[in-house]
């Protein structure tokens, strides 16, 4: 074989390793019988266990995943709704204005984010007595905010590539516009927006920034408590729970991709 | 006792006083500084298959969703069956569309797809199903019910996009290039078809198509359309054999195009002047005026070839054969005239033994002077 035939695997799996490597050891390192983070220990899963006893761990959990729900239900919603005003309603005022902005959270250091948000919410607070308190709500609507950035992204490019004249044969056999919507859009566009909320779902669990700025007491994501807790060390549950993480943001990884693919395929 | 039917009755465009079904009144449509229909008028008759043709911008597409609801015109008035239909949306108006993607709904089955509008009207579900299968059966799909669509071919999805449009039994049925994404063979097929169900169901059709052969096998009466504006409107052989200007003329079928001034005026027959052909007899027109510009319009079929002077006729020339292309049934010759013009003529193939004209002859090219059309503009 030549250079050239090893150059491309070669190159493949340097590339892979650079990705991936960090990954895998912190997976391997979460079955380590060892209390020592850095040092093998032989095979175990006794940190699952001992996470499943960490009642501050597993309530940071709890918030972490309502937060992402929530949070990505409503991006989904918002952003549905600005992409179809986007591509379907010709000119209006501030249409210009309105395309900049809704994808301006993408490229917002997120640092601005929360600070803006925070700064916004205590205002509120102040002015209108809502959100009492930062807390769920609080980080719930920040996360919905830069997450229907991305959904908006995802939508609007969908419904460009829809067929327009799918929505316009329903009009011509007699549907009114909202039931058009209903009946031909949203079926359409459906996996691009399950996949648009999957995004949201994992770009909310995985939050740390925005969620400090916003969060209050008893509003812990999970995120936040492993930060904390790694500030005093790391412990090895950690790893044990990260692995859980990245195997359940994989999988909604793939799905979305796999929802995406297929669609394409299809139309 | 039933009154026998005339071929006036089939024909309501001929009598001048029958009500039109459709009325195009005056439509402008404006697209920011693009004018994409221009002061266009037109009436359309009860079960008429009107074309509309012309090449790709001309304005065709953009009428024929105006009619549906889906533009609104920039000036002017549509009426169909008397109503004024300013006011009216798409999806209450009493037409349906084909379209040229056929925009079928990709989650839902044949069945359903054609059922839609049924249950739109408030049609119970049992009954929009039957209505739906009544009418796959027609374009022969039945078996093909519950099939989504991306699992048919291109005819098959065709003939859902017909069946979907023609369930409601709208009034006017509009058909953005119907037959533009079929191959050759199936097309020549569906426009038979096409014209078959038009004539059971007995609704009027309005078809925009570029396809000049498709409009001629299809039109009760073509719309000839450029740049916005509807340059002739005939029957098929009307726009071939009467064009009115030279656009018309050359975008059906092809012609050989003179340029002359009027001769003298003389009592059954009259004589143009032209640099290519000499004097050329043609049938007298009105209204023409001596040293009046004119241009001759001359189709290809229309002149025959011949290795030595043709008897008895006065308009003939003669020529060199330059280039032929045998293509069966007819043979297209270029022959260049003793003056350096080239013409077309095509000679259709009769006969299997004979002895053809071929490159590099010295020919004669003859006509009958009615067969010369005088155009003005």
């Amino acid at each position: 074989m030549n250079l050239r035939g090893y150059f491309l695997p070669v190159v493949a799996t340097l590339g892979f390793v650079f990705l991936y490597a960090p990954i895998v050891s912190l997976v391997v390192f979460s079955f380590n019988e060892s209390r020592l983070v850095t040092v093998w220990g032989g095979f175990s899963t006794r940190w699952y266990g001992e996470l499943l006893r960490d009642g501050q761990m597993l309530s940071a959990a709890w918030v972490s995943l309502k937060v992402a729900t929530l949070s990505a239900t409503l991006a989904t919603v918002i952003g549905t709704l600005a992409a179809f005003t986007l591509t379907r309603f010709a000119r209006f005022r501030g249409k210009l204005l309105l395309t900049g902005m809704v994808t301006a959270p993408l490229v917002m250091p997120e640092v601005i984010t929360g600070l803006s948000l925070l700064l916004l919410f205590v205002t509120m607070e102040n002015m209108l007595g809502w959100p009492a308190g930062r807390g769920l709500t609080t980080v719930v609507i920040a996360h919905a905010t830069f997450c229907a950035a991305y959904v908006t992204v995802i939508a609007q490019s969908r419904l460009r590539d829809m067929d327009e004249s799918l929505e316009e044969a329903a009009r011509d056999l007699g549907a009114g516009p909202v039931r058009v919507f209903f009946d031909i859009t949203l079926p359409v566009i459906t996996p691009a927006l399950i996949s648009g909320w999957l995004l949201a779902f994992t770009l909310s669990l995985d939050d740390l920034v925005v969620a400090s700025f916003v969060s209050g007491p008893g509003a812990s994501t999970l995120p936040m408590v492993i930060f904390s807790k790694v500030r005093l060390g790391v412990s090895p549950d950690v790893n044990a729970l990260a692995t859980i993480i990245i195997v359940i943001v994989a999988i909604a990884v793939t799905i979305a991709g796999l929802l995406l693919r297929r669609q394409h395929k299809k139309y | 006792m039933t009154t026998p039917a005339i071929a006036a009755d089939t024909r309501p465009w001929r009598d001048a006083d029958a009500p039109p079904f459709i009325s195009i009144r005056n439509i402008t449509k404006k697209f920011g500084d693009a004018t994409a229909v221009d002061d266009v008028s037109l009436d359309i008759y009860r079960g008429e298959l009107f074309c509309l043709l012309g090449g790709s911008g001309c304005g065709k597409s953009t009428l024929l969703r105006m009619l549906a609801g889906f533009e609104t015109p920039t000036k002017g008035q549509i009426l169909i069956d008397g109503q004024d239909m300013a006011t009216v949306s798409a999806d209450k108006r009493p037409t349906n569309m084909m379209f040229q993607s056929y925009a079928l709904f990709p989650h839902m089955s044949v069945e359903r797809n054609v059922a839609y509008g049924l249950l739109r009207e408030g049609m119970s579900k049992a009954e929009a199903r039957a209505r739906a299968l009544e009418m796959l059966q027609m374009v022969n799909l039945e078996a093909f019910a519950r099939r989504k669509p991306h699992q048919l071919s291109g005819g098959q999805r065709q003939r859902v996009a017909l069946a979907r449009a023609l369930v409601k039994k709208p009034k006017l049925l509009l058909l953005d290039e119907p037959l533009g994404a079929l191959d050759k063979k199936l097309r020549e097929k569906t426009q038979f078809e096409l014209i078959r169900i038009q004539e059971s169901l007995g609704v009027t059709f309005i078809v925009v198509t570029h396809d000049q052969d498709e409009a001629m096998t299809l039109a009760t009466r073509i719309g000839v359309m450029s740049d916005g504006v509807i340059q002739q409107v005939g029957e098929p052989r009307e726009i071939y054999e009467t064009p009115t200007s030279r656009f018309v003329a050359d975008f059906i079928g092809s012609v050989n195009m003179f340029e002359g001034t009027v001769g003298p005026a003389a009592p059954d027959l009259m004589r143009v002047e032209t640099a290519d052909l000499g004097a050329v007899a043609v049938p007298p027109v009105s209204g023409l005026t001596q040293g009046q510009t004119v241009y001759l319009a001359l189709r290809p079929e229309r002149i025959t070839l011949t290795r030595s002077a043709p008897e008895g006729r006065n308009d003939v020339v003669r020529g060199l054969v330059l280039d032929m292309g045998y293509v069966g049934h007819l043979s297209t010759y270029r022959v260049r005239l003793e003056n350096g013009r080239m013409i077309t003529v095509t000679q259709s193939n009769r006969l299997r033994d004979e002895d053809p004209i071929s490159w590099d002859e010295h020919i004669y090219a003859s006509w009958n002077p009615a067969a010369v059309r005088v155009l003005t503009q």
